[in-house]
């Protein structure tokens, strides 16, 4: 699964538009499987991605689809992992259309052709997003850890389009591809995709580890940025609407993360557990799973999805400030990776006593003294990337 | 510029329907959606890439009998709904 702060994008385009009555799982993201042929160092899958429990069954995901969209689900991202590994995946999308959700196809393109791909439109797939890692074959394929993935993924962005689906594509953008973001956009363009996520990535999982890698320096950004808008203007409209996401790293107030805590989205990874947000499963709380209880009591009654709603459980400096219900104190997986304690303040915040350890990483990124290789994700290392992470 | 005979159809990237979580139509579109008030909803539910723009005046102004100034209303919706890119104009 990209860690590009696409979820971000999907509240962004939601509010854009205001009106969304709040608390009801609008997203729903099905993680189908952490299996990937592909090892990108940026995956947020979680690190010991080997040592989760049993995949859900098609039944058991089309009882979760049907309770999803009792609770108000319209949207459904199919994800992972590849999602195109679960040979089901025909099966789930015939059934979510006849539910009446607007389904979303997160992939890699791996595994995909045209004949499949005509199957699901068939099926009733709504839409197609591609991710890609670089807009040259070299690159794309070193950070992808795969020969053949390049020229798969421009062979499949093709065929998305002829066959009429909208498309997104999805670029995570970090130190090693950030300079060349223009020919990444000259690439969307030939590739007449309709929306394109220039997202940095968001260091969870095996993004976490790899932080110092890939996070890119405030200068990289800042030329990325004024690149971006040069192409707004010149498509003035026509062509991909791009969307560019900065690490909040840079920042000195905090995003409010999902759009608030069990408010919006639901995820269900491929083992059943049911999350306010991707990367919550490594914070030490108790989350549900759909195979012991409903949805409507997970997302209205469980103790995981009520944890971190309304304010009472904030600290200082949160809960005497008079910004937290603009950002609701920020990322509470970004409070307990840094600081050990997710009911913290998010350090990107100036006014948290952790600040210093954006502020380290962000000297980090600038001088890239001391900085460790990159560890691709693949079941080989994940020794090596629990150690790092200690 | 649209006029009475443009021929107005839902943007094929999006698509219209009644959320009853909601109490609305909505437009769902990739990894996104619209809530839509009564009278846009009206409208978008006519716009079916046959009707022109006079023929959906007319049947609204038949649904809505005592409404006042439904063709400046529909017309000015139609442009904001055209820039949103929520409808095309095919052929
Ligand atoms: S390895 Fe890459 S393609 Fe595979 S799930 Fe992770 S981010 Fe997605
Ligand atoms: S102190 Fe907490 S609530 Fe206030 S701005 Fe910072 S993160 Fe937000």
């Amino acid at each position: 699964m990209d860690n590009s702060g696409s979820n971000s994008q999907a509240d962004y385009r939601n509010r854009e538009h205001g009106s969304n009555s709040a608390s009801q799982p609008l997203w729903l993201l099905a993680e189908l499987t952490y299996s990937c042929p592909l090892q990108c160092s940026y995956c947020s899958n979680p690190i010991d991605f080997k040592n989760s429990g049993e995949e859900l069954t098609t039944d058991q995901w089309l009882d979760v689809f049907a309770q999803g969209r009792q609770l108000g689900s319209a949207q459904l991202g199919f994800s992972g992992g590849e999602p195109l590994l679960r040979k089901d995946l025909e099966i789930l999308i015939r059934e979510a259309r006849q539910m009446g959700y607007y389904s979303n196809l997160i992939t890699s393109g791996m595994g995909l052709d045209a004949g499949r791909m005509e199957v699901f439109h068939k099926a009733g797939l709504d839409h197609i997003q591609v991710s890609f890692q670089a807009s040259n074959a070299e690159l794309n394929n070193r950070l992808a850890g795969s020969d053949k993935a390049f020229r798969q993924k421009l062979e499949m962005a093709r065929e998305v389009k002829a066959q009429g689906y909208p498309m997104v594509l999805n670029f995570v953008i970090h130190r090693d591809n950030i300079d060349q973001i223009d020919q990444i956009i000259e690439l969307t363009i030939e590739l007449e995709a309709d929306y394109v996520e220039l997202a940095t990535a968001q260091y969870y999982g095996w993004a976490e580890i790899n932080r110092d890698q890939l996070l890119p320096s405030r200068e990289q950004i800042a030329r990325a940025e004024a690149t971006t808008n040069r192409y707004r203007e010149e498509l003035d409209g026509s062509g991909p609407k791009l969307i560019f996401v900065v690490p909040d790293y840079y920042e000195e107030r905090p995003k409010d993360c999902m759009n608030g805590w069990g408010n919006m989205f639901l995820t269900i990874t491929p083992d059943g557990m049911a999350l306010p947000c991707h990367s919550a499963r490594q914070l030490p709380i108790e989350f549900p799973n759909v195979r012991d209880m409903s949805l409507e009591e997970i997302w209205y009654g469980s103790n995981g999805f009520n944890h971190f709603r309304g304010y009472g459980w904030m600290k200082e400096p949160c809960r005497s400030c008079d910004e937290k219900e603009k950002d609701l104190g920020g990322c509470r997986c970004q409070a307990f990776m840094m600081t050990g304690d997710a009911a913290n303040a998010d350090p990107v915040c100036s006014k948290s006593p952790h600040h210093h350890l954006i502020e380290e990483a962000r000297l980090k990124a600038e001088t890239q003294d001391d900085v460790q290789p990159l560890i691709l994700r693949n079941a080989r290392n994940i020794d090596q990337a629990l150690a790092r992470k200690g | 510029m649209i006029n009475a005979d443009s021929v107005p159809a839902i943007n094929r990237h999006f698509r219209l329907q009644w959320e009853p979580a909601q109490d609305a139509h909505v437009l769902l579109y990739p990894e996104g959606m619209v809530k839509l008030n009564g009278s846009a909803a009206e409208v978008l539910q006519l716009c079916d890439g046959e009707a022109d723009v006079a023929t959906i005046i007319a049947k609204l102004q038949q649904k809505f009998p005592e409404a006042e100034g439904i063709d400046a209303d529909v017309m000015a919706f139609l442009e904001d709904a055209h820039g949103q890119q929520w409808i095309q104009f095919p052929g």
